[in-house]
């Protein structure tokens, strides 16, 4: 048995991906009106409590056989979708439900060196994550209800941080 | 240690996004959705995506180059049909970017954005000019040598990569507080590709090899 191969070394997305990584509708999984969609919106916010105007977050349903579909256009459901945040550090996506508790989201910024992971719980429930973290902790993990969606901000560093997935 | 810690006070944009709480190991459970990963199919990706140089009107200035090599699981498999993702400067070191305020020309024949899949053998190969080092405003005088940037997909969401291909000899590597993030001097030279002259076409390209290797997953047998 030969020794596992080391990993490639995770580098920053840095400030200028704008031209590479977002394409067309990609925070739209789904199509405006598809049943039972919801919208998941939020801010990504940096030790001060400002926002990172500058971060790309990636949702995943992680639904087997789900596909990214880069080309929205052609209709259809993604199981994937990004999200370049706005100037104000905040973001959307109009998703369906997942099949469990959560969504897993991935956030890339300049000054992440790596990404972080984490998930986007709809409702606090009985979990082996969750179950895992003090209250405070756990928190920072379930989203807040809203008509017709759900809210949850991600904080980098700091008072409130959210709780990120070793990986 | 293989990855860049998140704080790395050399690059000035880590103190503030840092997080300051070590991350959660998450305990193996088979039904994680971080498990899978997203699949993209051959009618998303053309294959002149793949090609940098032939997106526009007329062709790109610059250093024809050729950049290819495997995306590896960590028992050395291909990852197969897999999403490689490549954006970059041009060869004056400016980003068709509105951000980018480098006092260098645009060419108004590069976006500098690319994308393939992995073929049978994990490989994957792009066609792009070299991109031009540029300045940043990290510290006093600060260049960042020349980079790709790559972004890969893998089997799971664990294995997602967003990492930064070097050229080798490269003067201002020992100076770049992003490359020398990364604790140990063999993975820093993961980052740098090797110039090939079997890939390099007579007449018209260099050629570079940057294989790119992904994280181990609890799916996979060792
Ligand atoms: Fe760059």
């Amino acid at each position: 048995m030969t020794s596992p191969l080391p990993p490639t070394p995770s580098q920053t997305v840095g400030p200028f991906f704008a031209h590479g990584l977002p394409y067309e509708q990609d925070w739209e999984l789904v199509p405006e009106g598809h049943p039972g969609a919801i919208t998941l919106s939020g801010r990504v916010l940096d030790g001060a409590g400002e926002p990172v105007p500058d971060a790309l977050l990636e949702l995943w349903l992680g639904r087997d056989g789900d596909r990214g579909a880069l080309r929205r256009g052609e209709g259809g459901v993604s199981g994937f979708g990004r999200c370049a945040t706005a100037p104000d550090g905040s973001y959307r996506f109009r998703t369906a439900r997942p099949d469990g508790p959560y969504l897993s989201l991935q956030v890339f910024a300049r000054g992440l060196l790596r990404s972080v992971l984490t998930r986007v719980y709809l409702k606090d429930v009985p979990d082996p994550l969750l179950d895992g973290l003090g209250p405070g902790r756990r928190s920072t993990l379930i989203a807040t209800e809203l008509a017709g969606g759900y809210t949850f901000d991600v904080r980098l560093q700091g008072t409130g941080e959210t709780v990120f997935l070793d990986f | 240690m293989t990855h860049p810690p998140y704080l790395s006070p050399g690059y000035r944009s880590t103190v503030l996004r840092a997080p300051s709480q070590p991350p959660v190991p998450f305990t193996f459970d088979p039904d994680a959705i971080e498990l899978t990963s997203p699949v993209f199919g051959h009618h998303e990706v053309g294959p002149l995506d793949a090609d940098l140089t032939r997106q526009h009107e007329a062709e790109p200035i610059g250093e024809r180059i050729i950049v290819t090599g495997r995306v590896l699981d960590s028992g050395g498999r291909p990852v197969r049909g897999t999403l490689v993702e490549l954006w970059q400067a041009n060869a004056a070191g400016r980003y068709a970017h509105q951000g980018d305020q480098h006092p260098a020309p645009l060419d108004p024949n590069f976006t500098g954005a690319g994308r393939c899949l992995t073929d049978d053998e994990g490989r994957y190969r792009f066609v792009t000019i070299k991109p031009g080092a540029y300045p940043w405003r990290n510290h006093p005088n600060a260049w960042r040598p020349a980079h790709l940037h790559f972004s890969v997909f893998g089997t799971a969401f664990t294995q997602r990569l967003v990492t930064q291909m070097y050229f080798p000899g490269d003067p201002l590597m020992p100076f770049d507080p992003i490359l020398r993030s990364i604790p140990d001097d063999a993975g820093r030279q993961r980052l740098v590709s090797s110039f090939d002259l079997d890939l390099t076409e007579p007449e018209w390209a260099l050629g570079y090899s940057f294989d790119i290797v992904l994280g181990r997953t609890p799916m996979e047998t060792p």
